[in-house]
């Protein structure tokens, strides 16, 4: 009876057979390390962020005059809406956090080269839209960083030439940040960027599946069709999308369980850090709260110090170490682009740090250093000396690139092994 | 990385010195679990701060389950002017006048604990003193030039500046001690940092009204999960014994 159903439904929809491909039957390599989690992390942050988001929207009120008093009510009297208001506000701090390891992985170890500069590019315009998803669901509260945060960050429109001052009142739908601007963000927050947001990920799931998962080794585990023996082939079943075109070595695992399960311990960690965070210190110490935004939003009051929550501060301090503003703004959109330029900028064969040179190490090692240092001059109050260190830095984050453009092209590498070595 | 190095080891000491400005902060030994200190907080609140000052997210009722006080002797003693239990905390203050009064509209103090911190209410509401020169005859410490009198003075007296004489460099120069109540309230010393911390207690239960029930749930979905994390890690080491 359930066999009949399951064979009804088959025939008229693959769910089985698109199960099996991509995600039962998918063949990864099984050297992939912790590292190779984020990725399912952050999809579990994405529809944690859907599911309460959604909850979230039954009760807030997008209005300038009651969107703060909203949020109070779901924290105070819709049952549970504190834990749901929480897990969102967790939750985006969160999706940061893996999204940004998820990215550190992918340069360690050359994800982003042929054949995946699609996959990369896909996940950066992920990056890009989530970007603008979590700012415009900073102002949604109506607090004095929602309002004053948008201030600072609309208003570097201003500084494009000819166009700038009318399109800053074109996104704001007026004058000033108001309850019109609240209203139309709202409604970007809630569909129009999410919806691209599962768009481009399924886009980035499907180019991954094309091309195979990378791994620590940076070995392919993919070769020609017929140029394996049966011993050297894998003994895993593999979905025939994979084997009719490959052999695929004996190194590999099927994604589920093995992928999965492995998935899932890290899951747990995530876990237990994301509730001990959510139910003990959602406000982080002001970093994922930000204290200020406790105080309904008033345009004749600015706060003292104006901050983007923390995952924005690397670029807010690239803003701001360049005097003139539009060029403060050019070097900030310059240092997500060379970020997505990456896999033109390294011109290396190898994909590992594993098997390349002592300077890409040093290289990658610092520019995480970096990155973490600028959040650091970005998110606390302006003092001279951090003026001269984030221009200083804001240089070497571009001299990553750089130098990895100089140095990858005639590279010193170690021999890449043939077969993963763990 | 030498150049971060060298960068880091110069920037360390200037963030400590720059840490240094900042009106030094008391400690708030507040205690979320202690009802009468609560209770004691809340009777201030509304005796002392609501004339001005509303809690317009937070309802009577709440505050009085949250806190065990029974809604009848609740309703006799804390609510003053026929509110219903479901109410917000709110005043009859025009905010037009109010800030014709003030300077600024007295703000809401639902969150306030949650803007400020709990540190920064405890220490300010001990810092004023007498300065004959403001418009109620007070400053504050924490708040220089501050719109809001000392309301608590019938508990805490007039605090003065106290100063002692120094010898500097062949002269005497006054410098500043501490505050020191002139005595006409009804309280030491003491009883009023303790009457002051019930308050900060009670105003940082209203800004989060579920921290004790959050970690109350938070502690039994951490255990949950350690349990599921071995679970899932020998389930994990069971499937992946035989890939070499």
């Amino acid at each position: 009876m359930w066999k009949n159903l399951m064979d009804w439904i088959e025939y008229r929809l693959p769910i089985m057979r698109v199960a099996n491909m991509h995600a039962i039957q998918y063949p990864a390599p099984r050297n992939m390390n912790f590292w190779y989690m984020f990725g399912f992390l952050a999809t579990i942050v994405l529809v944690n962020q859907i599911v309460t988001g959604i909850w979230l929207t039954m009760s807030y009120n997008p209005t300038a005059e009651g969107a703060f008093a909203s949020v109070e009510y779901i924290m105070r009297d819709v049952d549970y809406g504190w834990m749901l208001r929480y897990m969102h506000s967790t939750g985006a701090s969160a999706f940061f956090i893996v999204v940004y390891l998820h990215m550190f992985r992918g340069m360690i170890y050359g994800s982003y080269q042929k054949p995946r500069e699609l996959l990369w590019l896909f996940g950066m315009f992920i990056y890009l839209a989530l970007m603008a998803e979590a700012f415009m669901g900073y102002v949604l509260p109506w607090g004095q960083m929602s309002y004053w945060g948008a201030q600072v960050i609309v208003s570097l429109f201003s500084a494009i030439p000819v166009i700038g001052p009318d399109l800053v009142i074109w996104i704001q739908g007026d004058y000033v940040i108001s309850g019109a601007t609240l209203n139309r963000f709202f409604a970007l927050h809630v569909i129009a960027l999410p919806l691209v947001i599962v768009i481009l990920v399924f886009l980035h799931i499907v180019a991954l599946h094309e091309v195979g998962s990378n791994n620590p080794d940076g070995t392919d585990v993919k070769r020609k069709k017929g140029s394996l023996s049966e011993e050297e082939k894998t003994k895993f079943v593999i979905h025939e999308y994979y084997t009719s075109k490959y052999d695929i070595v004996d190194d590999i695992v099927p994604f589920f369980p093995h992928i999965v399960l492995k998935d899932l311990v890290g899951f747990a960690f995530f876990l237990l850090a994301f509730c001990y965070v959510m139910f003990f210190n959602p406000g982080m110490g002001g970093y994922f709260l930000e204290h200020p935004n406790f105080e309904i939003a008033n345009n004749l009051k600015t706060p003292e110090h104006i901050f983007p929550v923390w995952y924005f501060t690397p670029f807010y301090a690239i803003l701001k170490a360049v005097p003139d503003k539009l060029g403060g703004v050019i070097a900030m959109f310059a240092a997500i682009i060379a970020l997505a330029l990456l896999p033109w900028i390294d011109r290396g064969k190898v994909k590992s740090w594993r098997y390349r040179c002592g300077l890409h190490r040093w290289n990658l090692i610092v520019f995480a250093g970096v990155f973490i240092f600028l959040g650091y001059l970005g998110g606390t109050p302006q003092e001279n000396w951090k003026i001269t260190a984030s221009q200083i830095l804001t240089i070497m984050y571009f001299g990553f690139f750089a130098l990895l453009f100089i140095y990858s092209k005639n590279e010193k590498c170690l021999p890449v092994p043939a077969r993963i070595t763990e | 990385m030498k150049k971060l190095i060298i960068l880091l080891s110069l920037l360390m000491p200037m963030s400590v010195f720059a840490a240094g400005g900042n009106v030094h902060l008391d400690k708030a030994n507040y205690d979320l679990t202690d009802k009468a200190s609560l209770q004691n907080g809340a009777k201030l609140y509304m005796n002392y701060c609501l004339g001005c000052h509303q809690m317009q997210y937070q309802r009577y009722q709440r505050a009085f389950n949250d806190l065990d006080i029974p809604l009848e002797l609740g309703q006799d003693n804390l609510q003053f002017t026929g509110e219903k239990p479901g109410d917000h905390i709110k005043n009859a203050m025009p905010a037009e006048s109010a800030a014709a009064w003030f300077g600024a509209p007295p703000p809401d103090l639902t969150l306030v604990a949650r803007v400020r911190g709990a540190d920064w209410i405890y220490t300010y509401l001990r810092s004023f003193y007498a300065d004959e020169s403001r418009p109620f005859g007070v400053n504050n410490l924490v708040f220089p030039e501050v719109g809001m009198p000392h309301v608590l003075q019938e508990l805490q007296g007039v605090p003065r500046k106290t100063l002692e004489q120094h010898m500097v460099d062949g002269q005497m120069v006054d410098r500043y001690v501490g505050l020191k109540s002139d005595g006409s309230g009804y309280m030491t010393p003491a009883e009023y940092d303790g009457a002051v911390l019930d308050l900060v207690n009670y105003l940082v239960y209203t800004g989060e009204p579920t921290r004790l029930e959050s970690e109350s749930i938070g502690r039994y979905v951490l255990l949950f999960l350690l349990v599921l994390l071995v679970l899932v890690y020998l389930l994990k080491k069971e499937y992946w014994r035989d890939v070499h």
